[in-house]
């Protein structure tokens, strides 16, 4: 080990007048860590169940510029991007994360949207991926890297539309991680994205769009609400 | 990089005088505070995560050598690297040979405090290595070659007017007749500009707001998405931060990212934060082979356990110069280093040294707003008047500003003495001062009258007037 990390353990060491803790005591700490404790929880969203909870994250989500459109299955997907896109004047034209979550969704019913699945690229405007939960606290959604679901489809395009499915709703950030840890190993990148990207950066007048996505859309699919006919916006 | 905190009068005078700076600080003094208001009120727990994010970062610092470690023991578990430096010039170091490692040409950077104090940029170029910055507002500054002046707004100091400027003089291949009238041009300029950096970068390096010890994570918050960028798209991601970033677990993480946002912009949550951990993982199709955590220490270990310790719990949200009249009138630049405000005030002579920085902790109205709002209530006003007694005590101030303490000392250590002095003080400029009402002019008190009139007393000092009324209520 280097020179410079043990002069600076020691100075800590030093600083705080004492030596290297001892080993009941680091038991104790690798205890404290591993019992991961949770910290006060805002009431807004750990009192919220079901339908509440989801309507948290619609508001929140929306209040920071996201869309969201509801659809009651996976199989109005097709139909709700080719109309947002229609209507953002946007190309028919799409990356799609190579996640089998997305491989309900019968792309087929709209054979004018061209679709390639994969990482993205410069030049791709617009892509699609699924999410690993929401958080209704603050309309965050909280997407994770694997080689299904790579980190640049979140940041590249100029619009990110998100899938989100009812049940993947939770209340806290500290849900969204339990559920992480419920999987095998950490992954490389874990994004909480809230909302498109932005700037204050002049002035301090909002600019949407600064570096990541100017626009961020999402598909909330939950068979749970009654939803008319596929959309209740 | 070099201070100037020296020079504070000076540099402050100059602030006072500049028009652009007056008006870009008249926007920030109607923004930020209204907005954290909003944003505090609309969370009825904020009141106690302060405590809590007071008490985590406390727990952190009591154990940071075990949390260091745990930390260290996580990165290299996930793949990634730890690197530890004593001094700037070791993590610079670190960095170049990081860089020379996988022959980088062209580094791309998110915003990183640490690099600033490092002076990364000007050490890297002149390693023949192009450095970009890309956050937009240390892009402009960058561009300017000035440094931040704001912990989260680097470039609040600027009009959009000054930024078209810049872009029109720097980026010379677009055409000279396009419109930079509008913040959203500016904002779409730079994003074009910068789109291909991000691709042709070899290294990303991004700084942290955390680092996690249980999982040998950092994590970043922006509202950009260009931290996200540099630290995805180029083979290297290096992370420069400081030991007092540390927390041990996502939960305690947690709680401070409620308190961090929210202190900064009056945002609920800012829009990105991102957890990494290691390289890309067997099978990724995009992200870093290499993950590397440059870890600064530059004085900061031997502030634990002493009066200064409470700066290290300092989560970098600006709350404190967002509400501080004297950053208000003077701006960031006049405080000379990286950091500025109170927090700065504080920092800056822990990290520099009192003998440079001393002017710091005197620039200061004591109003106490940078404690009150303060996330992880650093008793900021206590440790400005600590920097102010070691630098009596160290006898750096001039030895006529030590004479007149020494005079008020003596004479406030004789209490009859005083109240006579002040009663015959009060009387006189009250009598002299009976038509206007103030002095234009005062003999002693021309550093007051300069700038500003001196009231003149209406008569009967604070003390007569406790007195009295102590003596009528007592009568009722």
């Amino acid at each position: 080990m280097s020179e410079a990390r043990e002069e600076i353990l020691a100075g800590v060491r030093r600083s705080l007048k004492r030596g290297k803790l001892d080993a009941a005591r680091e038991t104790e700490l690798r205890e404290h860590v591993a019992a991961r404790r949770r910290n006060l929880v805002p009431a807004r969203a750990a009192a919220l169940t079901g339908p509440g909870r989801v309507a948290l994250f619609v508001a929140m989500a929306e209040e920071v510029q996201a869309t969201v459109t509801r659809v009651n299955s996976p199989a109005a997907v097709p139909e709700v991007v080719a109309r947002y896109l229609a209507a953002e004047n946007l190309p028919a034209e799409l990356v799609l994360a190579p996640d089998p979550s997305l491989d309900d969704i019968p792309w087929d019913a709209r054979p004018l949207l061209r679709i390639r699945r994969g990482r993205a690229e410069m030049g791709d405007a617009v892509s699609l991926t699924p999410c690993f939960a929401a958080i209704a606290e603050t309309g965050t959604l909280m997407l994770v890297s694997g080689p299904a679901t790579p980190t640049t489809l979140n940041f590249l395009p100029d619009t990110h539309i998100v899938v989100v499915n009812g049940n993947q709703v939770v209340a806290t950030y500290e849900d969204g991680w339990d559920r992480l840890r419920t999987t095998d190993g950490m992954p490389r990148t874990v994004n909480f994205i809230t909302g498109p990207s932005r700037t204050g950066d002049i002035e301090q007048r909002i600019e949407l769009g600064a570096h990541g996505p100017r626009r961020l859309h999402i598909i909330l699919v939950d068979g749970s609400q009654k939803a008319g006919d596929g959309e209740d916006e | 990089m070099l201070a100037t905190s020296g020079t504070f009068e000076a540099n402050a005078r100059a602030g006072l005088a500049n028009d652009n700076l007056q008006r870009a600080l008249a926007l920030m003094r109607s923004g930020f505070p209204q907005r954290r208001r909003s944003a505090v009120e609309r969370l009825p727990e904020f009141e106690a995560l302060r405590e809590i994010g007071k008490s985590i970062k406390d727990h952190t610092l009591e154990h940071l050598d075990f949390y260091l470690e745990l930390f260290e023991e996580n990165v290299l578990a996930s793949g990634g690297q730890v690197h530890w430096a004593r001094t700037p010039d070791e993590a610079g170091a670190a960095v170049l040979a990081i860089c020379r490692s996988v022959d980088a040409k062209l580094v791309t950077k998110g915003k990183s405090m640490i690099a600033e104090e490092v002076g990364l940029n000007e050490y890297l170029e002149k390693n023949g290595i192009t450095t970009v910055e890309t956050d937009l507002g240390e892009y402009i500054i960058q561009l300017r070659h000035e440094p931040p002046s704001h912990l989260i707004a680097p470039a609040i100091h600027l009009m959009k007017k000054q930024v078209a400027d810049t872009f029109r003089a720097e980026h010379r291949s677009l055409d000279p007749g396009r419109s930079l009238a509008e913040a959203r041009q500016l904002c779409d300029e730079a994003r074009a500009v910068l789109r291909p950096q991000f691709l042709a970068a070899d290294v990303g390096i991004t700084g942290a707001n955390f680092l996690v010890a249980e999982t040998g994570s950092s994590i970043i918050v922006t509202n950009e998405g260009n931290g996200d960028l540099t630290q995805t798209l180029p083979r290297v991601h290096v992370v420069m931060t400081s030991l007092e970033k540390l927390v041990p677990t996502f939960e305690d993480a947690a709680a401070l990212l409620r308190l961090l946002a929210r202190s900064a912009t009056g945002q609920e949550f800012s829009a990105y934060t991102t957890v990494s951990t290691g390289p890309r993982r067997p099978g990724d199709l995009d992200g870093p082979e290499e993950y590397h955590v440059v870890l600064l220490d530059s004085g900061r270990s031997a502030l634990l356990g002493g009066e200064l310790q409470d700066m290290l719990r300092c989560i970098r949200c600006s709350a404190c110069m967002n509400h501080c009249p004297v950053y208000a009138a003077v701006g960031g630049h006049a405080y000379g280093w990286v950091y500025s405000g109170p927090m700065g005030a504080v920092l800056t002579p822990s990290l520099i040294g009192i003998a440079e920085a001393g002017h710091l902790p005197n620039a200061s109205t004591f109003c106490g707003q940078c404690e009150s709002v303060c996330p992880v209530k650093i008793p900021l006003p206590k440790m400005m008047r600590h920097w102010r007694e070691r630098e009596f005590v160290e006898r750096l101030n001039p030895p006529v500003y030590r004479a007149g303490l020494s005079l008020w000392a003596w004479v406030a250590r004789r209490p009859a003495l005083y109240h006579a002095l002040v009663e015959l003080a009060s009387r006189a400029l009250g009598w002299f001062g009976r038509g206007r009402g103030r002095f234009r002019t005062l003999p002693l008190a021309n550093g007051w009258t300069a700038v500003r009139d001196m009231p003149a007393p209406e008569g009967r000092s604070f003390h007569r007037l406790w007195a009295e009324r102590r003596k009528s209520s007592a009568g009722k």
